[in-house]
């Protein structure tokens, strides 16, 4: 571990200098339960979240959960440092059903088997389901789902196989899946149209061929339409081109948010997939110098302007996804409501790099996050294209 | 025999049963009844439809450079939990004390990690565990002043400037008025009516406002007539009892010493509250302590100081220690009540003060009331009535120059 931090210059330091204010602060003194006085300042110091950083220079920047013990969470935000939740409180992800932390790399590509037509059949199987879920620690809202999670699976698919969705509804409410792609109207998953609403304990089958390729998306399309979006019952929908995408690091980000008090206007807890702050609290690693792309998604309801900003680093960036040429090399994408792109990057510099909202309100509401970038992973591969400026075209 | 059973009756018997077990016996019945309702948990009614009702009033908020204490009460019928706190839509590190939920009318003090900035309007909102929010507002934010022997002799000093000294130089209108007609000094008694009916108006108001300002937890604008009546009420049986006591002196003309004692009181009771206002005024940072307010104090207050006075034109010459005595019971309790004001900011308790301070001042009218009847026992003459009138405007017009 040390041998590594010195291949990689001095560890990142995050934060030092505010870091060290924070340690002579009264609250940080009671945070870290130290004794009083300037014996205090190393005690704290040593608490802050170094650690991290180096663990993730052991391995494989998505193996093995992140091990942030009390101290470490206790180190992140508050007062002048920026927005927080109440530092100690966790998130229980196990009661919850599913951790923002896996579900960046959890892509489900179905069951799969060849047709005789030599075509590719995907199967899915959705459940719709109503469960609490605590969107912050000690905030608990009652969401409806897909598969027990929010966003609901990733599912994934190449160009022109042939997709297969059965949907079970195992709400007490009546939902739909609305897929958006190149499909026949009776498979739209609208009310009226199809198979039209499902009531609860009804089921039936969405089949049609994946395209375009591009980053779609599915949500429920029953009435009222915002609750139903609100609620939880969406995720991302992935095509991928005939030929397939450079190899990278590929990552899942859905912006959502929940309005909490039901009042339709605008959302209490603002995240990317669904737990506001974790990735500050887990920070998302990747390796230094690895192709990362990552398929960014805004299914936020009630204030739907959203936004994505990356610090210290540009991306190219694939509106909808349905290019294989960028459109623009930038640090921030702005994406109205079911708008989503794909985004190509690798960090040149090891050490922790915030990503945010650049709609500060959703920031300090919980939609921030930090990469932690370690040494070469075991993912890394021969430099891509997209990590060299300007951008060269798909290798 | 029948005799018998007036004396057994006057006894508090009849026939072998004491009369107190006739009271006893429904009341045992009640508890049991109670006592078994509760422990079987209300069978029949199941429990309460819908999600639970969350409130939380804030008492009291402290500003301290980087913080910011909230004294939470649950005014509502079910516990709650602050789960996560918003600063004008930032969420923001917090402590709870004691922690965990807040039970029905327990309290809790949140402290928030919150860089403000002085002279900036703050919107908090508590995240509860259910998701329910709950606002509260910090109109201009001031750091609160701490409740050092400086802050305290500071309020004694502004009690003394705005209380004592004005009403003491009303006072100072004692040989005036008794060297002037006693019908001059029932006009000087009618505008004391006036000025006093202005203040109780001024008060009620005030109380209203406050009353509907506060969380509710031990209630509103009620407590301003709790307040009143119990003030009006606890005056009055003073009066009685005075009254009784003296029998003999007033019967010899000392009717104006009483009169002049329970006006000093009702005054005193509503510089109380005058006191508070100040004072909550001065620990949120809305008070500029400008000589302009003092001296608008002063003037509004020297009126009451003529008040205290008036039913003292006749009789004896009174003693200048039982006059400071009036004085103080008069002006003092302005610096009690700067005091409390200054360091409870608790708008149920300003809002029970305010109204035993209107309570009070309506007791007064009430018994300089007789004192103005002329010759032809008429209380409305026309200078009875012009000296109301000039009572009122002339607190209306010294009032301008105060706005605490």
């Amino acid at each position: 571990m040390d041998e590594r931090t010195s291949t990689d210059g001095p560890a990142p330091e995050r934060n030092g200098g505010s870091e060290r204010r924070r340690g002579l602060s009264r609250r940080g003194l009671l945070a870290g339960g130290a004794a009083t006085g300037a014996a205090a300042l190393p005690v704290l110091h040593g608490l802050v979240p170094h650690q991290g950083v180096h663990s993730a220079l052991e391995g494989d920047a998505s193996a093995a959960a992140p091990t942030h013990g009390e101290a470490g969470k206790a180190a992140h935000g508050g007062g002048s440092n920026g927005p927080t939740f109440r530092q100690g409180a966790a998130v229980d992800h196990a009661a919850n059903g599913f951790n923002p932390t896996e579900m960046l790399r959890d892509f489900d590509w179905g069951k799969t088997r060849r047709l005789p037509s030599g075509r590719v059949l995907r199967e899915w199987e959705l459940v719709a389901t109503d469960r609490e879920i605590e969107v912050a620690p000690g905030v608990h809202y009652p969401a409806w789902m897909y598969n027990g999670r929010v966003p609901g699976p990733t599912l994934r698919a190449r160009e022109g196989d042939r997709m297969r969705v059965r949907f079970v509804n195992g709400s007490e409410h009546p939902h739909t899946i609305h897929f958006h792609g190149i499909h026949p109207a009776e498979m739209d998953g609208v009310p009226g149209i199809g198979a039209g609403l499902l009531e609860s304990g009804e089921e039936t089958t969405y089949e049609f061929v994946a395209e375009p390729f591009g980053l779609h998306l599915y949500h429920c399309h029953a009435g009222p339409l915002a609750e139903h979006i609100a609620r939880g019952l969406y995720g991302a929908f992935i095509v991928d081109p005939k030929q397939g995408r450079p190899e990278a690091d590929e990552l899942m980000m859905m912006m959502n948010g929940f309005n909490t008090n039901f009042d339709a206007e605008g959302n209490q807890v603002y995240a990317v997939n669904t737990i506001g702050f974790h990735y500050v609290n887990e920070p998302i690693r990747v390796g230094r110098g690895d192709p990362i792309r990552i398929y960014l998604l805004n299914l936020l309801e009630f204030d739907p302007i959203n936004s994505f900003h990356i610090h210290a680093n540009f991306f190219h960036y694939f509106p909808t996804g349905t290019s294989l040429e960028p459109t623009e090399f930038t640090d921030t994408v702005m994406l109205g409501q079911a708008q989503r792109g794909v985004l190509e990057m690798c960090f040149p510099h090891p050490g922790h790099f915030m990503f945010h909202a650049h709609k500060t309100e959703f920031t300090e509401l919980g939609w921030m996050g930090f990469f932690e970038v370690g040494g070469a992973s075991d993912r890394r591969r021969a430099p891509s294209a997209f990590c060299e400026l300007p951008y060269k075209g798909g290798a | 025999m029948e005799a018998a059973s007036k004396a057994a009756r006057r006894l508090g018997t009849r026939g072998d049963r004491p009369r107190w077990l006739l009271a006893a016996a429904p009341l045992a019945l009640i508890a049991a009844a109670v006592v078994l309702f509760a422990a079987l948990g209300a069978p029949g009614l199941g429990e309460r439809r819908g999600p639970p009702v969350e409130e939380l009033a804030v008492e009291r908020t402290v500003l301290r450079p980087g913080e910011i204490e909230l004294s939470l009460r649950n005014s509502g019928p079910d516990p709650v939990e602050v789960s996560q706190v918003a600063v004008a839509d930032a969420f923001v590190d917090f402590e709870t004390d004691p922690p965990g939920e807040v039970g029905r009318l327990d309290d809790q003090t949140v402290t928030l990690a919150y860089p403000w900035q002085e002279g900036s309007p703050y919107a908090i909102s508590l995240l509860t565990s259910t998701g329910a929010t709950i606002d509260h507002e910090i109109d201009v934010a001031v750091e609160t002043p701490e409740a050092d022997a400086g802050f305290f002799g500071l309020m004694a000093l502004l009690g003394t400037y705005v209380g004592v000294i004005p009403v003491a130089l009303g006072m100072l209108f004692l040989p005036f008025v008794r060297r002037v007609p006693a019908s001059w000094v029932r006009v000087v008694l009618a505008a004391t009516i006036g000025l006093l009916a202005f203040l109780a108006v001024d008060g009620y108001l005030e109380g209203t406002e406050l009353g509907q300002e506060g969380g509710g937890a031990f209630g509103g604008v009620e407590l301003l007539f709790l307040g009143a009546g119990l003030a009006y009420l606890a005056l009055a049986g003073l009066d009685s009892y005075l009254r009784g006591r003296h029998a003999d002196a007033e019967a010899a003309g000392a009717s104006g010493w009483r009169l002049a004692l329970m006006v000093a009181v009702g005054i005193g009771l509503h510089n109380l509250g005058e006191g508070l206002a100040i004072g909550s005024a001065y620990a949120i940072g809305a008070l500029a302590l400008g000589a302009f307010l003092v001296i608008g104090f002063a003037i509004h207050n020297t009126t009451e100081g003529l008040a205290i006075v008036a039913p003292l034109a006749a009789g004896e010459r009174p003693p200048l220690t039982r006059l400071a005595a009036l004085g103080l019971i008069a002006g003092a309790p302005a610096i009690v009540g700067a005091f409390v004001g200054a360091s409870v900011t608790n708008p149920e308790l300003s809002t029970f003060l305010l109204g035993v301070g209107v309570g009070a001042i309506v007791q007064v009218i009430v018994q300089i009331w007789p004192s103005i009847r002329d010759d032809g026992g008429r209380s409305l003459y026309p200078a009875s009535v012009a000296g109301m009138i000039a009572g009122g405007a002339v607190l209306y017009a010294t009032g301008l120059l105060i706005s605490v």
